[in-house]
């Protein structure tokens, strides 16, 4: 697998926009985005609505992932291009989502919507949706070995590597939440104990495009993260970390890493397990 | 859009007093512009992003103390250093 594999540039969507077997699909944490302008031919997924189980805090399950995608006329042989905004937090989430139910060619744009926006590239009104036919989409059983949860955190703890991919604030505990977000959860602040603070951020360009291989395996080897141990990231709720995730699994190659997507809101959440607070 | 509204989004609904807000407004010429507003912390370290609203506006709920607003608007970056204190506005606006 090579970078370009799994990450394309804004030349490459414009070049693919009326590509059927290209789908490029829009995913923001701020889902009415898409209702105000968009790619021309993207399709949307909401992140809130579409990925989450409306009752427990879970996943939509595999034949709800089939029955999303094939409403969305997105077909097992496509190829989907993800892009969103804040710099592909929750595009970065959708494709490890993805990813977990086994879409075999999907792909990030890199920079997302913030590039294409700071390119002044075309976007179409947000009434102007596509129309594609539905598919009948199979999904694969969900794949675990890119998914942690709240036993392997604890688990990890001094044995594997910890990446806390929050803002330095967040992780020693003076935020509780990105800091252009209310503040005002109730769960308890800070970090798991043996977390490596590195913030998403320190993975991407000002303008939200990637930065090289060389400078991200120098990132983390500069913070003493041993990438030939098993790795587990997380931020709040999972959606910076499957950013790192993407770098450290798509791009870098690192097989034995894993998103914690309960995150902070549940691991801060928890009766009785270890807590440290301040910085690095 | 008709034009910039000064300093930043409505208010209503955001508990003032228990906040540290830093907002404002981006524009050009007096003229909103369309981009993007990161908050860096004193150390120069991301800490969140923003996109500027249709009337150019902005905000961000962060900690006491000192910060680096950065708008990010095609074709310029311009950053501004706040000191931001809980329950009191902390207005940004920023001309590129």
């Amino acid at each position: 697998m090579s970078r370009s594999d799994v990450l394309v540039d804004a030349d490459w969507v414009q070049a693919h926009l009326d590509d059927p077997k290209v789908v490029i699909v829009e995913v923001d944490e701020d889902t009415a985005a898409y209702d105000k302008n968009h790619i021309r031919n993207a399709v949307r997924i909401d992140w809130k609505k579409d990925l989450q189980d409306p009752v427990r805090r879970d996943f939509v399950d595999q034949a709800g992932f089939e029955a999303l995608l094939s409403a969305k006329g997105i077909a097992n042989d496509d190829t989907v291009v993800l892009y969103g905004g804040n710099n592909n937090w929750f595009a970065s989430y959708a494709f490890w989502y993805f990813k977990l139910y086994g879409h075999q060619d999907v792909r990030l744009l890199d920079g997302g919507r913030k590039k294409w926006e700071l390119d002044s590239r075309d976007l179409v009104d947000g009434a102007e949706v596509p129309n594609r036919p539905a598919t009948e989409y199979r999904a694969q059983a969900q794949n675990t070995a890119l998914r942690a949860f709240r036993d392997d955190v604890v688990n990890a703890i001094g044995a594997k590597n910890l990446v806390d991919v929050r803002s330095p604030d967040e992780f020693s505990g003076r935020l509780l939440a990105p800091a252009h977000l209310p503040q005002e959860q109730s769960q308890r602040p800070g970090h798991v104990p043996t977390a490596r603070n590195i913030p998403w951020s320190k993975n991407a360009n000002d303008d939200g495009t990637f930065k090289s291989d060389e400078e991200l395996r120098a990132l983390y080897a500069a913070e003493g993260v041993d990438l030939s141990k098993e790795t587990i990231a997380y931020c709040r709720i999972g959606e910076r970390s499957a950013l790192t995730w993407f770098v450290l699994h798509q791009l870098l190659g690192q097989e034995n890493v894993k998103n914690y997507d309960g995150s902070w809101t549940e691991y801060g959440s928890l009766v009785g397990v270890p807590i440290e607070l301040g910085a690095n | 859009m008709c034009g910039a509204k000064a300093g930043g989004p409505d208010l209503a609904g955001v508990d003032v007093a228990n906040e540290t807000i830093i907002q404002g407004s981006v524009t050009r010429d007096g003229e909103p512009v369309n981009g993007y507003v990161r908050l860096l912390d004193a150390s120069g370290e991301f800490t969140a992003e923003v996109p500027t609203s249709a009337t150019g506006q902005f905000r961000f709920f962060a900690a006491e103390g000192q910060w680096t607003v950065r708008a990010l608007v095609p074709g310029a970056t311009v950053d501004r250093k706040v000191v931001a204190s809980k329950g009191a506005l902390t207005e940004v606006p920023i001309a590129v």
